[in-house]
């Protein structure tokens, strides 16, 4: 009990002292940032779910091909769920002479369960009953409908004016700007009608054997909504199936992951740095306690005394950091959430409490790695050093110190990074940085001692002094430079990615496929695209088959468990072939085929497999797989694997062969082109030459990545400045670590006469030194964090700017020298007693 | 009376260091074997780098030595480890430091509080500003070191040393940063707290004065007891 109220007296006296400042903000940082990412990826999660859910609608749809069971919405209604059920088809509208086959959907009061359909003019123009659990009915009233702009465009209709669908005439109310439902496949060619399911009666086209796809949407509790998706899939007949945002397309799942890579990494850095800002204090924290611990041993304390003593304390500081950190976390997310526009709109329920769980752990274990395990050394400092000051810092338990610390931070990468690969990427780049930067400097240190010379005094002694402490100089270049990488990735590095990820969905990325191209039309498209007048499309062959064996043994759907190797097996894919690879994919595995290996049977049957997929179906490299295309059989075997990036919005392919397999298969061509807004016309009129033609509009998708992306842009500098925040920490201990000593030699050399005018010269000398190799170290580091962001999170081209160069080496100069000069100005205006006696 | 202190063939080499790193070893302290009796007076004497110094850390257990054994209230110093050593520490001595040795962030009081804190005491507030009192500084009790003079600091680690009762007293050139005026101030009122407390003291220092105040003189020489 009294050796805590020691140790709590100690630590509130140390306190006042600014001994803990250092470790405390470090940590708070680490805890913030961990925080502040856990808990807002947290509600992104939920918002960017959200917004994929709205895509689609609901949380769950059950789609089928004939009226369901009312027993499925009694289910999901007794589960405390939000349900409607919409019905498609297709039909004509007629509008005074022309008609035009449409995809009609019926909604009823309540549509969308998630999302909105955003229409011009706005709705509602009246005030409406309120629906469900307080939401504002937003679906056609009677007699009116909701068209696409295609429609209007392609029977050359007004809002306002009156169309037939089937029996009965509707007023257009409104066209369709935003619409739902695209998430989900490309299934929706045709233009779109949304009518009140009230009206559907009226037109008389629901009649025995017409083609109606039935929706059953679900919305609500997520618990319930997985309750129920579980309690369906048992009950499902073979027409009926489970739709949900996990369905969505590639290309949003993949922009959600890169940006969940990325927060977790931005968050990770700023860990880090507050470790190393963490064990900078601690070691200062060491060498100021070394004569405390040495006399507390004098007086007869044991070893566990002297680590209880410190144990209870920074215990103490742990818990006061972590509640800190945690509700700095909470109130920087719940600041984010207000200050995103489309986040403060989407009413998100609070983050869970694991997130924050989560960072006041990793802000222990932060703790436990670099800092307390170095303060171990203090327990075995000797008592003799009471009467032998220069006996320095026992030496025993370091290995083991930084052993644990690089535990630490390979678990907290690993469990962060969320992938192994990444993390150990990371971290094993971190390291081989930090050495290589260490021998640097150390050997640029000693370089420079050998020509100061010939040069002034205080150049000549700042050079000496540098070398001298070659070691521990180096430590604080790498320590500074680490900080300033943390402000060069801050303000340079992340509007290069920045840029670069936008880059990926140029203005003119494709927002129009077009499927089901004949070799007969191949001509009459590209005459077709001249006369636009639009880019060239390029025309892939497209041919339909279907796997039916691995290595010779068949495969069919029971031999998958998971529903969506199932399916892929169970249905036909998408194969093509290719001289050479597309340019937005990449090979992982083997090699692609060259013309050479073209010749001899063996040759010619190459394939090519999506590396995802691959997983999915259990292929490898090196496998024979069998294909069946309408009705012939051909083997070959798999000699590459590829990386395809789906959110490119290219035309992509799971299977391509070498041409000599496929050439003589039925085939069709498939393209993808971007379609200018001024242009809408055009698309309508490729529709209209070639009626056979799917073309799918893709645009939405390309909006919502875009939103991912924005929204990640918005957010990440925010993340970033803890980051920064960390990055400041670690300058200051790295420059404080330094202070103490710094302090003793100015008293020494005032009282041998040199006076302030040459100290401040030697001080502002080292700072140069020490401030342009950090910088240089920075920049060297941020590109190099800057690459690794960039081609293994958000696989983009990287070229960092040339300018970031000087504004490390010349702002770390600076910046360093203007720090050291604030923390050492006193010292040559003091007299060296009142130096010496502090 | 019994011996309290028994050296006995004390010795203590060292490796210097040397510009190809091996070392030479080298003798700071020679077979050194001499009795202190409980309640008795010592003064060590000798030249700067003498080995005064090497001798009191080994009598006091903080140090160990290359050979030879101390006795400390009959019981083996070295054959205890070196958390055994502080314990013995903590029960039997207390020590006085040329460079006072005060914890800079506590204040007088809590200084003179920490041997006994460490020990267990519940009284020791209580016992302390006694001590304190004994030596004239209650008033600057809640004072922190570094606003204290030299000899008031002294007197706070001479309230230190003798709070908890120690049947020996180790100290180390007392007086060498202190005025001549302070130092002789410290040195009576350390030998009354000895006459008072009963205590054996074993001092050092090169100070031919100061040594004469106690009972007895030991003289060192390059490691080797001379007188």
């Amino acid at each position: 009990m009294n050796l805590l109220r020691l140790s709590l007296n100690l630590l509130r006296r140390d306190w006042r002292a600014g001994e803990w400042r250092v470790l405390l903000l470090a940590l708070v940082l680490a805890v913030g940032s961990l925080a502040t990412v856990g808990l807002f990826a947290d509600r992104v999660r939920q918002a960017l779910q959200q917004q994929a859910q709205s895509l689609v609608g609901a949380d769950l749809r059950i789609v089928s091909a004939r009226p369901l069971p009312p027993g499925y919405r009694a289910a999901a209604q007794a589960r405390g769920l939000r349900t409607v059920e919409s019905r498609t088809f297709l039909s004509m509208v007629v509008h005074g002479e022309q008609t035009l086959l449409s995809e009609i959907q019926t909604v009823e009061s309540g549509y969308p369960l998630r999302g909105k359909i955003v229409i011009d003019p706005p709705f509602p123009p009246a005030p409406l009953p309120q629906v469900g659990e307080g939401r504002m009915s937003s679906i056609p009233l009677h007699g009116t409908i909701w068209v696409s702009g295609r429609l209007l465009r392609r029977l050359e209709l007004s809002v306002g004016d009156e169309v037939g669908i089937g029996a009965q005439r509707f007023t257009v109310a409104a066209r369709i700007v935003r619409d739902l439902d695209h998430a989900v496949g490309f299934a929706s060619f045709a233009p779109r009608v949304v009518m009140n399911a009230d009206d559907l009666g009226a037109t008389g086209l629901q009649q025995e054997g017409s083609r109606i796809t039935y929706r059953l949407m679900v919305a609500g509790d997520t618990k319930q909504v997985d309750a129920l998706r579980a309690e369906l899939k048992a009950k499902l007949s073979g027409n009926e199936k489970l739709e949900d945002m996990r369905d969505a397309r590639p290309e949003i799942r993949t922009a959600l992951e890169r940006a969940e890579h990325f927060f977790g990494l931005a968050a990770l850095t700023a860990a880090i740095l507050a470790g190393v800002a963490m064990a900078l204090a601690a070691r200062r924290f060491v060498l100021r306690h070394l004569d405390t611990c040495a006399m507390l041993r004098c007086l007869g304390a044991q070893q566990e005394q002297v680590l209880r003593l410190f144990l209870y304390q920074f215990l103490l500081l742990g818990v006061i950091a972590v509640l800190l950190g945690c509700g700095l976390g909470y109130a920087t997310q719940a600041g984010l959430v207000a200050f995103i526009e489309s986040m403060r709109n989407a009413e998100l329920p609070q983050p869970s409490v694991l997130p924050a769980l989560k960072a006041a752990a990793s802000g222990f274990a932060l703790l436990l790695g670099f800092a307390f395990l170095p303060l171990l050394q203090l327990r075995r400092v000797s008592p003799l050093r009471v009467l032998r000051r220069e006996l320095g810092v026992p030496q025993a338990s370091t290995g083991l110190a930084y052993g644990v610390a690089l535990l630490v931070l390979a678990g907290l990468f690993l469990w962060q990074a969320g992938s192994l690969n990444l993390g150990m990427a990371m971290l094993g780049g971190l390291l081989a940085g930090l050495l290589c930067f260490f021998g640097c400097a150390w050997l640029l240190m000693r370089g420079m001692e050998r020509h100061a010379n010939r040069m002034a005094s205080h150049w000549r002694h700042a050079f000496n002094n540098l070398a001298r402490h070659g070691r521990a100089n180096a430590m604080q270049v790498v320590a500074l430079g680490l900080g300033g990488m943390a402000l060069l990735s801050l303000t340079l590095v992340r509007g290069d990615l920045l840029q670069g990820w936008q880059g990926k969905l140029p203005p003119d990325t494709p927002n129009r496929f077009v499927v089901n191209i004949q070799p007969d039309q191949r001509q009459p498209m590209l005459d077709f695209f001249a006369r636009a007048p639009l880019p060239p499309p390029q025309l892939l062959p497209m041919v339909r088959g279907r796997l039916v064996a691995i290595n010779a043994r068949p495969i069919n759907g029971d031999s998958y468990a998971e529903p969506r190797a199932r399916e892929l097996v169970e249905r036909e894919f998408n194969l093509s072939y290719a001289e050479k690879m597309p340019e937005w994919n990449e090979l992982v595995q083997g090699r692609w085929w060259s013309p050479s290996s073209g010749k001899g049977e063996e040759g010619a049957a190459q394939l090519s497999v999506e590396e995802g997929i691959a997983v999915k179906l259990g292929i490898h490299l090196g496998d024979e797989l069998t294909y069946d295309v309408a009705g012939s059989r051909f083997t070959a075997r798999v000699t590459s694997l590829r990386k395809v990036q789906w959110d490119s919005m290219q035309v992509n392919f799971f299977v391509i062969a070498t041409p000599e397999l496929l050439r003589d298969s039925p085939v069709s061509y498939i393209t993808s082109f971007y379609l200018p807004p001024e242009k809408l016309r055009a698309g309508d009129q490729l529709a209209r030459e070639f009626p056979n033609l799917l073309v799918i509009d893709t645009g939405e998708v390309v909006a919502q990545v875009r939103g991912i992306i924005e929204q990640v842009s918005q957010t990440i500098s925010i993340l970033f400045l803890f980051t920064l925040l960390s990055g400041i920490a670690v300058l200051y201990a790295a420059l404080l670590a330094a202070q103490d000593e710094r302090i003793q030699e100015a008293a020494i050399l005032r009282t041998l006469g040199a006076d302030s005018h040459y100290l401040r010269r030697l001080h502002l000398s080292e700072f140069a030194v020490l401030g342009l190799l950090s910088g240089l170290f920075s920049a060297g580091g941020a590109v190099l964090l800057g690459w690794v962001l960039a081609r293994f999170v958000l696989e983009i081209p990287y070229q960092a700017s040339v300018i970031i160069w000087p504004v490390g080496g010349f702002g770390g100069m600076l910046l360093v020298m203007l720090a050291g000069w604030l923390g050492t100005r006193r010292l040559v205006t003091l007299s060296p007693l009142a130096i010496l006696r502090e | 009376m019994a011996a309290i202190v028994q050296s006995i063939d004390l010795s203590k080499q060292v490796l210097s260091p040397s510009i190809d790193g091996q070392g030479q070893p080298l003798t700071i302290l020679h077979e050194a074997s001499f009795t202190v009796d409980a309640g008795e007076s010592l003064a060590i004497l000798g030249a700067s780098g003498s080995g005064k110094s090497t001798l009191l850390g080994l009598l006091a257990g903080l140090d160990v030595p290359s050979s030879g054994s101390v006795l400390l209230n009959s019981i083996d110093l070295f054959s205890l480890d070196e958390d055994g050593r502080a314990k013995l520490r903590g029960e039997l001595a207390g020590f006085v430091f040329q460079s006072f040795q005060l914890l800079p962030a506590l204040n007088a009081l809590e200084n003179v509080m920490l041997p006994l804190e460490l020990g267990g005491a519940t009284d020791a507030r209580e016992r302390a500003a006694e001590s304190l009192c004994q030596v004239g500084l209650s008033e600057r009790a809640h004072h922190l070191p570094k606003h204290l003079s030299g000899g008031e600091q002294q007197r706070v680690a001479l309230a230190r040393a003798f709070v908890t009762r120690p049947k020996i007293l180790f100290a180390d050139e007392p007086t060498g940063n202190l005025d001549a005026a302070t130092g002789a101030q410290i040195i009576e009122l350390m030998l009354e707290l000895n006459r008072a407390q009963g205590t054996t003291l074993i001092l050092v220092t090169h100070d031919e004065a100061l040594a004469k105040h106690c009972g007895r003189q030991l003289r060192l020489e390059a490691g080797r007891v001379v007188q």
